[in-house]
Order: structure tokens, then sequence, then C-alpha cells
């Protein structure tokens, strides 16, 4: 308030706790998201994500902490608040019995379009959202993807400043995805704030510029996504042969320049090897200037050595393999890399 | 009411097209109405009611077949024995059916707002910058037109059957508006329940648990005077006692006074009492 330059966080929470009886579903999370951003919230399911979304649209009280939207305060302040947001949530929350453009006349309504001025918005916000010609059918004939865009639709009734979307694309096939991605990015460009919640780790990948994972309703790692993937490793090679033959040689090729663990694909013919960041247990490669530099000097090895590859990829971390390092540092001493998913790093796909 | 959706193809393959982002913007930076008020709030919540009504017209059956087998199944059940006959026995029932049908009839407020809450509809509600009570306030509006569609259809069985009111038609539309407030204020208990049980069927039983008894143990079956003296004394403080008689009285063209002013008096203190409860109950969700 005092300091008029710098605009409010579009979220600030500090602290903020739920409990549920015995267990505590939020505890303790702090979260900053700056205007005219997309903030990713990234757990699992039971993490917390959905309870602490509500607690930031004033949907639920919080039993400790705080927090402000906009510089508002989420309790005190809720209807200035309520103004300035809006929500998707998790679940469809429009009537079902209801026809999708009586929905919309409804909730323009009670945002407080006059009657013809609800109706014209809601024809715009249906023709604009693909629904005209499910306008008069019952939303409960809708598909899932059709639901869903017309929830997120309705959010944006009261032309929101920040919107809340409690995994927008769970649940949905890839091409609606692609199309709610499509969605967010618009709305951000236009200044607005989004904060999205996901178990996608492409999903925040691709859309947030901040990310706060959070596990049993503690966030265990904050920060922009390059900070995230810094803090857990360098990355990882993957490499494809030409045939099987020599594989057990490439393997020892890679161990020996990459000083990292490699392992065997499925396929028989695919090798991937994570590369830390050369401090500490690097061995072999430490200190020669960084993962691509050793990357380098196995191909090169290995051409020497005649061994034919045919595909090869250096790979930031996914953030699939942050989340695990993250929450395998915190169970304890586990091995990392079990099971990571297809590649979401940048790749550099290049053929020999 | 209706859990089971029918239509539902979530999860299938959906050809939407790619929402153009020139109108998508156009949405974005319009100009933020001001909220409306409390009145023009509820009023669009009524109107969701009476939509619900057009789209499931089912759920009007449950407001008038039941009645009517209610009056149809005492009058001719009991009336020999009671009154002598049928058609005198009517003449004292009927009113008190009505105002039992319509007390049993408040559980579907408690149904509606529970539904909402799992469906998830609440939610978006409360998200809205809006006089909070709207939503419940609608419902009832809803429930008002359900209440008088109840007692039409009864009171033209009745007449049917040889109900002849000595009130006339103001005597039994100063009744039946008697009746409607009454409802009103008791919906709130139902409301409250819907608000604090997990499903539908606990609203259903804690609902009628409260009406069952309170219905029974009232003047509208038989005239208390046949009945023992601590009986009589519950019967008598029983608030659908007081309403039946006032109802049963305006429309015998009598001015039963005090059972109105009973009535009167409950309807507040139900309004209240349950209608604090059930709005902190709202606020806190
Ligand atoms: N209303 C509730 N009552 C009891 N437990 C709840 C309630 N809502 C959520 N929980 C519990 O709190 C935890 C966090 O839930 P939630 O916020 O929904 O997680 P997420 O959205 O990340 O999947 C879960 O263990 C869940 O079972
Ligand atoms: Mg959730």
């Amino acid at each position: 308030m005092t300091d008029r330059t710098v605009p409010d966080p579009a979220v600030q929470a500090v602290g903020l706790v739920k409990t549920f009886g015995a267990h505590r579903a939020v505890d303790g999370v702090d979260l900053t998201v700056r205007q005219g951003t997309v903030y990713g919230v990234l757990g699992p399911n039971g993490a917390g994500k959905t309870t602490t979304v509500r607690m930031l649209a004033g949907l639920l009280r919080p039993d400790g902490g705080e927090a402000r939207i906009f510089g508002h305060d989420v309790v005190r302040e809720a209807d200035a608040v309520r103004r300035r947001v809006g929500l998707t949530g998790q679940y469809a929350s429009l009537d079902q019995d209801l026809t999708g453009m009586e929905n919309l006349v409804l909730l323009g309504r009670l945002s407080g379009h006059p009657k013809k001025g609800a109706r014209d918005r809601a024809v715009q916000l249906l023709r604009t959202f693909g629904l005209a010609e499910a306008a008069g059918r019952q939303v409960k004939t809708y598909s899932g993807g059709m639901r869903r865009r017309l929830d997120i639709g309705a959010s944006l009734l009261n032309a929101p400043d920040l919107l809340f979307l409690d995994e927008p694309t769970t649940g949905l096939d890839p091409r609606s995805r692609n199309q709610v991605w499509e969605m967010i990015r618009v709305i951000v460009a236009q200044g607005k704030t989004v904060l999205l919640t996901t178990q996608y780790l492409d999903e925040v990948d691709r859309l947030a510029s901040r990310i706060a994972v959070i596990d049993k309703g503690r966030v265990i790692a904050e920060g922009t996504k390059g900070e995230l993937k810094a803090s857990v490793g360098a990355g990882a090679v993957h490499l494809r042969l030409r045939d099987t033959v020599r594989r057990t040689e490439a393997e020892q090729v890679l161990a020996l320049t990459l000083g990292a663990e490699v392992q065997r694909e499925p396929d028989p013919l695919a090798l991937t090897a994570r590369i830390d960041n050369g401090d500490g247990d690097g061995g072999a490669g430490a200190g020669d200037g960084g993962a691509a530099g050793r990357a380098s000097r196995a191909l090169a090895e290995l051409a020497r050595r005649g061994i034919t590859v045919d595909s090869f990829s250096l790979g930031q971390p996914s953030l699939d393999e942050v989340f695990l390092a993250l929450t395998d540092r915190r169970a304890g001493p586990a091995s990392v890399g079990s099971g990571h998913g297809p590649g979401q790093g940048i790749e550099k796909e290049r053929a020999t | 009411m209706s859990t089971a959706t029918p239509g539902d193809t979530a999860g299938r393959h959906d050809e939407l097209p790619p929402v153009p982002s020139g109108s998508l913007v156009e949405l974005l930076t319009a100009e933020r109405p001001s909220p409306p008020g409390p009145v023009s709030a509820s009023l669009a919540f009524g109107w969701r009611s009476m939509l619900k009504i057009k789209h499931i017209p089912e759920q009007l059956a449950d407001v008038t077949v039941l009645p009517v087998m209610l009056v149809l199944m005492f009058t001719y059940l009991f009336g020999g024995a009671l009154a002598g006959s049928p058609r005198e026995y009517i003449q004292y029932l009927l009113p008190g059916v009505l105002v039992m049908s319509v007390v049993m009839t408040t559980m579907y407020t408690g149904i509606a707002i529970n539904n909402d809450i799992d469906k998830g509809v609440l939610d978006r509600f409360r998200m809205l910058p809006i006089w909070r009570p709207s939503t419940l306030v609608g419902h009832l509006l809803g429930d008002v037109l359900r209440y008088s569609i109840a007692s039409s259809v009864m009171l033209a069985v009745g007449l049917l059957i040889g109900f002849r009111p000595e009130g006339g038609v103001p005597g039994v539309v100063a009744g039946v508006l008697l009746l409607l407030v009454f409802a009103f204020a008791f919906s709130w208990v139902g409301t409250m329940f819907g608000l604090l049980v997990r499903d539908e069927r606990t609203v259903i039983g804690a609902s009628m648990t409260v009406i069952f008894p309170l219905n029974f143990l009232s003047d509208i079956f038989v005239d208390p005077q046949t009945m023992p003296d601590w009986l009589q004394k519950l019967v008598h403080n029983n608030p659908i006692t007081h309403v039946a008689s006032a109802v049963r009285g305006l429309m015998e063209g009598r001015s039963p006074g005090a059972d109105v002013a009973w009535t009167l008096g409950w309807s507040a203190v139900l309004i209240v009492v349950f209608g604090s409860v059930t709005m902190k109950l709202y606020q806190r969700k």
C-alpha cells in the first residue's frame, strides 16, 4: 500500500493450515504469485492442492496462517476478493439439470449483468467456446471436454483478474488439453494472473513461470522451472545404438566419460545416463565444462571405438525426475531415477 | 434427486473447435458489472428453481401424488369411524392434511441444497459477490411455488369428494397463505439438515424424524379432546396443531385469532433460530 510502484502480489499466502479432524491436509503453505504470470502448483493426488486453492479463493476458512489476494485478506475482505477472482474447480460445478445457456445467463445475472446483458454475454461466451450448438441442451448431456469448457467460460463471466484453475486438464483427451493450454496463454497475455494446479509435470513445464511442488500439505520446493531442475541435476543423456552387439562396451564408455550411472531401457538399443552437476560424486567427469562438454566427449569416444549411435539427446531433467528426486530426498536415501516418464525436457535430437 | 446422469459421456473424445483468441480477449477485457443487490440475486435463484421444475417435472409428482393419496386414504379409511361418514370427516381433515403434506414437502429444500453441495454448484455460487443468503432464499421461493401447486391439487381433489369450506374463497386463500408463511419458515429446518449431513438419504431420514411425530402428535386427524391428558398437553403445544387449527378455522370461516398468532409466532421463531443456524453453517461451509 505504501509503495505505489510495486503492485501487490496477486496471491500472497503465509503459513496456510487446514486440518480435517486430526489430518493436516495443508500444513503451512507459503505462496507468492506475481501479477500477470502463470503459477503452477504441482503435486500428487491428496497433496492438498484443492484445499489450498479453496482457501485462497475464500471458500474455506484457514485454520492457520493468512492469505491476501491483490492485497485483500481472503477472510476479512472476502467480497473484495470475490469480485476480482474466478475459480474453475476440479470437478464441474454447473447445474447439470439446466442447459448451458441457462447456466450462463443465471451466473451472468448473479455477476450483476442486467437480464439482456447476461443473455448477450452468454451467447457470446457459448460462441467463443464452440458450444453454440449445445447451448439449449442440459449440461448433463455434455462430454467431459464440453463441461470443462463451459466451466472455464463461466469463471470468466466477471472478467476476473486472477483465475484459479484446479486441475483443468485432468481427464481430458490430448486435443482438449492443448486447447485449454492455449486458452491459458491467451488469458495471461491479457495481463491476467493464473494459478494452476496439476499432477502433470509437462503442464507446468509448458505454462508456468514459477512452480511450487507440494506433497503432504507442504511446499517441498519452489522456484522457477530452471531453478528446480538445476537443484536436482544437470540432466540426462539418452542414446540409441545401431545394434545391440556392443551395448556393454557402450555402457562402459558412458560410465567412464560421464561419471554417471547408466541405465538400460526396456528397448535393448536404448541407454540412459543421468548426469549430475559435476560437484561431488561426479568422479571422472568433474570439472570439465558441464554436462554438454562431457556428453560430447562421450560421443567422441564412442565414435573413436566405432560404435554407431543412431540418435542422441541431452535433456534437462524432466519435472518428473525433479519430483521423484524431491520426494525421494524427503523420504530418505532412496535411489533416484526409478521409472521416469518420457523425456519432457528440452531435447536436442540429432541423428548420427 | 437424480443422481444418475444417463447422458453422461464424460471422457469421450470430443471434437471441439479451438477457442478463437480474439473473442476470448473480448470476454476477458469486458467491463466488470457491479454486483447485484440482494433482491435481484434472490430472484435470479428463484428463476433457477422454476427452470428446475421445467426440466424435471417429475419432481412435482412428489408434491402432488402423495398428498392426494393421503387425502383419499384418510378420508375413506377413517371417515366412517371417526366422524360418521367420509363426507363429514373431510370437512375436518382436509385443512390438516394440507398442512401435513406441505410440511413434508419442506424436506425437498434440504435435499436440493444437499445436491448443490454434492455437485459443487454451491461453490460456484459462493464465489459470486452476492448477498450470501440469496442462494437459499431463491430455493425457498421455488419451494413456495411447489407448495402452492401441492395445495391447489389437494384442494381440487377435496372439492371433488365433497369438501365444502364455509369460509368460501377468501377463507381458503387466507388459509393457504398462512400455510405458505409457515412452510417458508419451517423449510429452514430442512435446509439446515441439507447443509449438515453428508448425503441425500440422511437428509430424508433426519427430516422425517422431525416431521413424522410433529404431524401425528397434532390435531390433524382427530380432535385432541378424545386423547388422554398428557397427550393433549403435548398436542396443544405442537406448532403443527396451531397451524392446522388456524388453517382449519380460516377455511371454516371462523376467525381463529389465537391460532393465527401462534402460527406467525412459531414462524418467526423458526426463522430466527433455524435461519440463523443455517446461515452460520452456510458461511462456514
Ligand atoms: N472435506 C474434507 N474432509 C476430510 N478430509 C478432506 C476433505 N477435503 C480434503 N480432505 C483430505 O485432505 C487431503 C488433501 O486433499 P486435496 O486438497 O483434495 O488434495 P489434492 O487436491 O491435492 O488431491 C487429502 O488427504 C484428502 O483426503
Ligand atoms: Mg484436488
